[in-house]
């Protein structure tokens, strides 16, 4: 068996397609879990590559390429397939093959597709997918017709069967022995019209027959898409994503936080007091638990994004909100990635990979972290807790008028600030919106499955990298040099992390904050709730983080100023506390150039809102 | 084109929801997109399937300007802004 693949070359081979031609369901197909994902070198377009054995035993790589409309490119995931398919991009090897996915209910639109790539004579096999639907909803074809007219083999597949890829790997296997590399061929594309006007009589010789359409889903369509009542819909369905979020992932999280803190004692059980147990338990332990606590949340948040958008209710949501999105330019697909960051920022900068436009996407990545995230609700829960009396406001309570207008101060200064950017730095030509709304669908149980591990595997192997390097530096800084014989303060105060905060606590006077503000600050910026534990470590407190913030509140009402308390939840709605967030944003950017800018635009609305917050506050009376 | 036929298009901006239209032209402005040899937005919306000849039909529209507005053109349902739907000229059937 293994002489035998041995003896057969590899075969390359990319799938290209339109958008929503179930090219990435036939990719997980083929492929199964034997898949990479990166970027494409220098670009945040994302390069999926997989591979497979077929019966022959011969090895097949397959890449599957942005979905595209034609090789005419508009947008930087466009350019990419046209490149690859051309044998242009460097360091990407030009395929030997192309399988074209073809959408069996939308064939108008495919055939012009195929007829492009077809003229640039590239080997080519046509895959007929979602042929089943086709036949179920009475769409009628003659496919070897078809194959006659275009001249290459043509196929039916059925991504969502598990014997669906079966026709297109006997004919990959027929096509490998001939296989010979492409000629990379610049002919000019013709023109669009004599294209369509070839495309129709394709059409009209293969007896192309499309069955009428079905009345339920397009009268509710017409409610989907209504002014009021799909802005109505659309406000109930994120109520309750946010509500799930939020409520079902608040007993695994627990779990999670419960079992961290078994390894913990278990580790302070059997280890000798040490560095080594410090590091393990307070550094390693303590950091990557923290930021481990969000998967839950990730993983619910993630399940309802891909299902509304294999089911084609996504772009809809971006059809209602464009306007809304557009008055500050950005696109509306931006306001996915933006719901997703009041659980964590970090997913919803994952998710804007949906936005084509790069500057469009640039700027939902830049205001991203001013959407309340959850781990600033334990500092606003403490804060809000020690400094806001719970008095009646009318018909609300003064404490969640108070949590609410930090939530909208975070949302009024993220749109304002992204209208600034998209008037300076991300200034961008003319974007159209030529959003495709497909067909409403069932989401595919197999490839939500897939798209949840890959979210899960990126979010996961960042922790593992970048994020637990920064958490022992962080531990590093706030464990050493130990304290001196005799010290009576907290450890914390002779620490690394001790000077820099007493250092900053000059810089963060202006604004109200003390030295054990600053020191908390520090740590802090390793997951913001971490600032919490650390203040009370500051405050010579231990035990459980919730038995701290109890014991803390009482503590700081009696130390701090109400401007300061102030001026700190200010601080908290823009301050980049938050190391994880600017590691995601460098490696969605591939370079430094935003997260340093992220963080010092960050670090100056949050300085100048606690200035102004602090200053307002003491003159009426606060001190 | 005869004289009537060029004085009874419309862009397609001003049909009306549930409004059905004949694509008569799509003006060519020149709009680049993407990079230098990426498409002109005429071009584009051709690809998309909005050539002279092609029946469309307006399934929703926004309030103030239309825009974005969906269509439906050649069985796909397209969200355009009013920008790329004025350069659409259709003929109300």
């Amino acid at each position: 068996m293994n002489s035998a693949a041995d003896a057969l070359p590899d075969q390359r081979f990319a799938l290209v397609g339109l958008p929503n031609c179930g090219k990435t369901a036939l990719f997980n197909r083929l492929t199964g879990s034997h898949q990479k994902v990166a970027n494409y070198p220098g670009v945040t377009v994302e390069r999926k590559e997989g591979h497979f054995r077929g019966p022959s035993h011969r090895q097949y790589r397959v890449l599957d390429l942005p979905g595209v409309y034609s090789l005419r490119p508009t947008t930087l995931d466009e350019a990419i397939t046209r490149d690859v398919v051309l044998g242009r991009l460097a360091g990407e090897a030009q395929p030997e093959l192309v399988v074209l996915v073809a959408d069996a209910t939308h064939l108008a639109l495919s055939l012009r597709l195929i007829l492009d790539v077809k003229r640039l004579g590239v080997p080519m096999i046509v895959a007929l997918n979602l042929s089943d639907v086709a036949k179920r909803r009475g769409y009628a074809l003659d496919r070897e017709r078809l194959a006659q007219e275009l001249g290459v083999p043509v196929v039916e597949t059925v991504a969502v069967a598990s014997d669906g890829a079966e026709d297109l790997i006997a004919e990959l296997e027929r096509n490998a022995t001939t296989a010979r590399a492409m000629v990379s061929s610049d002919r000019e594309v013709a023109d669009v019209r004599a294209t369509h006007a070839e495309a129709a009589r394709i059409l009209e010789v293969i007896g192309y027959r499309v069955p009428p359409r079905n009345r339920l889903l397009e009268t509710a369509d017409r409610l989907v898409l209504h002014p009021v009542a799909g802005m109505l819909l659309l406000g109930a369905l994120l109520f309750f994503v946010f509500q799930a979020v939020f409520s079902w992932a608040a007993a695994p999280m627990d779990a999670i936080q419960a079992g961290v803190a078994v390894v913990a004692h278990w580790l302070t059980a059997v280890l000798p007091d040490g560095v080594l147990r410090s590091l393990l338990v307070d550094g390693i332990l303590a950091g990557v638990g923290s930021v481990v606590v969000f998967l839950p949340q990730i993983i619910i948040l993630f399940a309802f994004i891909l299902a509304l958008e294999d089911s084609g209710y996504l772009p809809r949501a971006a059809y209602l909100l464009d306007r809304v999105m557009g008055s500050v330019g950005l696109s509306g697909r931006a306001f996915i990635p933006l719901l997703s960051s009041f659980a964590c920022a970090i997913p919803g900068i994952m998710a804007t990979r949906t936005i084509p436009n790069l500057r469009d996407r640039l700027a939902t990545i830049m205001i991203a972290p001013l959407m309340t995230c959850s781990a600033r609700l334990p500092v606003y829960a403490l804060l809000i807790a020690a400094f806001i009396p719970a008095r009646a406001v009318g018909p609300f309570n003064l404490q969640g008028l108070v949590l609410f207008a930090l939530y909208f101060a975070g949302i009024a200064s993220a749109l304002i600030v992204a209208f600034v950017m998209k008037r300076t730095m991300l200034k961008s030509a003319y974007h159209p919106l030529m959003l495709e709304l497909p067909d409403y669908q069932w989401p595919n149980a197999r490839n939500l499955a897939m798209g949840l591990w890959e979210r899960v595997r990126i979010f996961m192997s960042r922790v593992g990298g970048v994020i637990l390097s920064l958490m022992v530096l962080l531990w590093f800084l706030s464990s050493y040099p130990a304290p001196p014989a005799g010290a009576v303060g907290p450890a914390i105060e002779y620490s690394f992390a001790g000077m820099i905060g007493q250092a900053l606590a000059v810089v963060f006077a202006p604004i109200g904050f003390n030295w054990q503000i600053s020191i908390a600050l520090v740590p802090g910026m390793a997951a913001r709730e971490v600032a919490v534990a650390a203040l009370g470590t500051v405050y010579s407190l231990s035990g459980s983080d919730d038995g701290v913030a109890g014991a803390l509140a009482p503590m700081i009402a009696a130390s701090w100023s109400l401007a300061t308390a102030l001026s700190l939840l200010a601080w908290y709605v823009f301050a980049p506390q938050c190391l994880s967030t600017l590691v995601v944003v460098k490696r969605e950017t591939n370079s430094w150039r935003y997260p340093l800018l992220m963080a010092a635009y960050l670090f100056a609305l949050a300085y100048g809102a606690a200035f102004l917050t602090y200053r307002l506050a003491l003159a009426f009376g606060g001190g | 084109m005869t004289e009537t036929s060029r004085s009874g298009t419309l862009p397609l901006t001003a049909l009306r929801k549930g409004d059905v239209g004949v694509v008569v032209d799509v003006v060519d402005d020149g709009q680049m997109l993407g990079d230098s040899d990426g498409s002109t937005l005429a071009r584009r919306l051709g690809e998309l399937g909005f050539v002279p000849g092609a029946d469309v039909e307006v399934v929703a529209v926004m309030w103030l300007g239309h825009d974005p507005l969906a269509v439906r053109v050649g069985g796909s349902t397209f969200a355009l802004r009013g920008r790329e739907a004025e350069q659409i000229r259709v003929r109300r059937t």
